[in-house]
């Protein structure tokens, strides 16, 4: 049984367990990515949220936001970054806190739409964003292999 | 897109079903607000039935209950019960270029309609019906 103890802005102490849900799902440890991202979403910044889900087991899962203007054309929109719960944590509603903790941050920044973007096949997140009740946005993805 | 009449029957009734977890209903009932014939109906429900979708329930009037779980189970689940969407249909049955280009672009479609079926549980669609019905 999972405890939410509190939905929080990132901190340095955090790193630790932040790399290690990351690693633990992608399989790849990023220890300077995240401290990078720490130093770019975790400020002060009314427009980037790095936030995290604390439990009596330490932090479990995070989210990062950000507000971008003109993104692909569109006017300001909120837009998640990343979003990841410890696998152990799952089904306990960190990632439904997190979210609704992070929209509320975006509409207090000013805007009335969030968005994301990830790859089709990543199904369990997928699901977890239409639950949110997330659509299709009108924007397409496309790519192209450079050679 | 257009899916086949048995597919979208059981995606109806799938839907039904979990609306009133529990609740008995018969193919007839779900048939009269469909506008379509029991008996083809009747159908659709036994394959769901053997899915472990639907559980016939027993007692008078018959029936059948949702016994699936309703956060877990995805559309595509249930459409893959009675026809195949994706994966990419590229390959053998391309003869020239020109139908394999043709068949690279509905096959980028298929992969896209895949993924939003997966992505979509039958409690999210009932929560989406419950905003279209306010």
């Amino acid at each position: 049984m999972i405890h939410i103890k509190g939905i929080r802005k990132a901190r340095g102490s955090d790193l630790r367990a932040i790399i290690e849900i990351d690693a633990l799902i992608s399989g790849v440890r990023k220890p300077a990515h995240w401290k990078e991202a720490l130093r770019k979403y975790g400020g002060r910044s009314r427009q980037r949220f790095f936030l995290v889900a604390a439990t009596q087991d330490g932090v479990r899962a995070y989210i990062i936001g950000e507000v971008r203007d003109w993104e692909f054309g569109s006017p300001s929109s909120g837009w998640v970054i990343d979003l990841a719960v410890h696998p152990r944590a799952r089904l306990s509603g960190l990632a439904t806190r997190l979210m609704d903790d992070l929209c509320r941050r975006l509409r207090e920044a000013g805007v009335d739409k969030v968005r994301t973007l990830l790859a089709r096949d990543n199904a369990l997140v997928l699901a977890f964003f239409r639950s949110q009740g997330m659509m299709a946005a009108p924007l397409i993805t496309l790519e192209k292999e450079l050679g | 897109m257009r899916l086949q009449e048995n597919t979208r029957l059981a995606l109806y009734s799938v839907l039904e079903f979990a609306a009133q977890p529990g609740r008995r209903l018969s193919a007839a009932e779900i048939a009269s607000r469909y506008d379509v014939s029991p008996h083809h109906l009747a159908k659709v429900l036994k394959r769901l039935r053997r899915a472990g979708i639907l559980a016939a329930a027993r007692g008078a009037g018959g029936g059948y209950r949702f016994v699936a779980n309703p956060k877990r189970i995805t559309l595509l689940e249930v459409i893959s019960l009675f026809e195949r969407i994706g994966p990419a249909r590229v390959g053998p049955g391309a003869r020239n270029a020109v139908e394999r280009a043709l068949e690279q672009v509905l096959a980028e479609i298929d992969e896209t309609a895949k993924a939003t079926f997966g992505s979509l549980t039958v409690n999210t669609m009932l929560k989406l019906v419950g905003r279209r019905a306010l």
